[in-house]
């Protein structure tokens, strides 16, 4: 069971979260102008890295706020929480 | 190497010797420097793969390299299920085809893979569910494959320690019954494909981990090992969990999070299921093993990990859901718990495919049901690579799919949540 540190309500059990997968995808910018292939990267692709990851969650049974999280996908130790539109400790914005 | 075949007068003749002279099932060689084809991966898949290649397409100077044991990784961590009941045309026609390779592999590869056709039932616990299941068994029988509905008064004849009254939480309203779903040994599957594939002459090359792929001019042209570089104008890779770290290795992307899944081992009964069932809803799917065991397989985490164990949160809900559906279960102690890493596509369909890169194909994407297609899954990405094109069973699993938006949505029949 991971303990989460949401940013604004602090550390919580997993449960209260729900998961919001990899973060730092950007909406294009000019929609209209993508090919299919550029869409479908922005949709469907993922990095999916065995190590840190930084990803997205909800606080769905506290706050309901999102928040990035950075995350190690094999050991799941939490380095950093942070909030929505802020640089990550890797400067991942 | 001349190699015996497993008959009831080789077990008898070997039991004289008491069981001591029984020869290696496949060799262990040290890999050559170059090959036709090599595959990265010694799962069911793979193996599968190898040993099509040499039985459909006379390519026997294929190596399977597997970074670990061979059949350790999802092939020997799934809950040996067996079906072909799902919605779409194209998943119909390659589970189908899966299937149906199962009904004759154990004579085919002369290894008893324990496949027993003893029926997998799937729940349905609302109106919708219901629906959903009529639409798939009718969709089923469309593909010619077996498939029907049961009530729930037909159920509890069928088992009798299904809890089918109405006034639980979510009471089963019926279900779907493919007959000729079961089980299969997984273990045996991964031996029973090495072992043939061997025979054929393939190179079966454990604790071999794949760390790069080597390139000219674009294309692949062999791959960087902990054994050395090994050279194949065609390297096919299909390693589950595992598909995003090697796609990386290539600078490819692909549209995969792997996520752990969980099954669960009880403590061995005497036989009381005779069948499989599963439930999407309330989310539990068990059988009854040869020993006398439940399997019990659980939902993936939510989470992205390539840690190979589950929380144990999804554990608590799955046995909840099984105690309410069996209350004789509320007892049971469980013996062990294990993970696996799970290979979930958006669309909860598989990519058996070529890729940008010349020489290189991808088998990924199984997600939470790739067991069952691990015949037709080898057979599909053995023709892929030998004929340097999809076959007709494939050609809708390719990667391009995600760029077309011709997407397989079998989030439904799946049937593990995700």
């Amino acid at each position: 069971m991971l303990l989460i540190n949401c940013p604004w309500c602090g550390p919580r059990d997993e449960c209260e979260f729900s998961y919001g997968g990899e973060a730092h995808i950007k909406r294009p910018e000019d929609p209209d102008k993508l090919s299919d292939a550029e869409w479908a990267d922005y949709l469907f692709m993922r990095t999916n890295p065995k190590g840190r990851f930084p990803e997205r969650w909800v606080h769905t049974h506290g706050c309901n706020r999102w928040f990035n999280a950075v995350r190690d996908t094999v050991t799941h130790d939490i380095s950093a929480t942070y909030g929505m539109g802020e640089d990550g400790p890797e400067g991942q914005l | 190497m001349s190699r015996s075949r497993y008959s009831i007068f080789s077990l008898a003749r070997n039991a004289y010797s008491h069981h001591r002279n029984w020869p290696k099932a496949w060799r262990s060689p040290e890999p050559k420097s170059a090959y036709d084809v090599i595959i990265v991966g010694g799962g069911g898949h793979g193996l599968a793969t190898a040993y099509y290649l040499a039985k459909e397409h006379g390519l026997t100077n294929v190596a399977v390299l597997e970074k670990g044991w061979i059949g350790g990784g999802n092939t020997g961590r799934n809950t040996t299920i067996i079906r072909s009941n799902y919605l779409w045309d194209e998943s119909a026609a390659i589970y189908e085809k899966s299937l149906q390779l199962y009904e004759g592999l154990s004579r085919e590869l002369n290894y008893n893979l324990m496949v027993s056709q003893r029926g997998v039932l799937n729940l349905a616990h609302n109106q919708h569910d219901l629906h959903e299941l009529s639409r798939r068994v009718s969709a089923n029988r469309l593909h010619g494959i077996d498939s029907e509905i049961l009530s729930p008064f037909q159920l509890k004849e069928m088992v009798p320690i299904l809890n089918v009254s109405p006034d639980v939480r979510f009471p089963v309203l019926g279900a779907s019954l493919q007959r000729r779903g079961g089980v299969a040994r997984h273990d045996a599957v991964a031996w029973g494909f090495a072992r043939a594939a061997d025979a054929r002459g393939v190179h079966i090359i454990q604790n071999c981990e794949v760390k790069g792929f080597c390139r000219e001019e674009g294309r692949v042209t062999g791959v960087e090992t902990t054994k050395g570089i090994i050279k194949a104008p065609k390297v096919g890779v299909v390693v589950a969990g595992h598909a995003g770290v090697v796609a990386e290795m290539a600078g490819l992307r692909l549209p995969i999070e792997s996520h752990p899944l969980q099954a669960l081992v009880s403590e061995p009964l005497k036989p009381l299921l005779h069948t499989v069932i599963m439930s999407g809803s309330v989310h539990v799917y068990v059988s009854q093993s040869d020993k006398g065991e439940l399997i019990l397989g659980a939902g993936i985490d939510a989470y992205n990990s390539y840690a190979q164990r589950g929380s144990i949160r999804i554990i608590e809900d799955m046995i909840a859901a099984a105690v309410e559906l069996f209350p004789i279960f509320s007892r049971l102690r469980m013996m062990r718990q294990w993970g696996g890493i799970v290979d979930i596509c958006p669309d909860a369909s598989p990519i058996i495919s070529k890729t940008p890169i010349d020489g290189l194909y991808f088998n990924c994407g199984w997600g939470t049901g790739g067991f069952k297609a691990t015949p037709g899954s080898g057979w599909a990405f053995a023709h892929t690579i030998a004929q340097d094109r999809p076959h007709a069973i494939n050609e809708a699993f390719g990667l391009d799919r995600f760029i077309t938006g011709a997407l397989i949505d079998e989030h439904g029949a799946a049937a593990v949540s995700h």
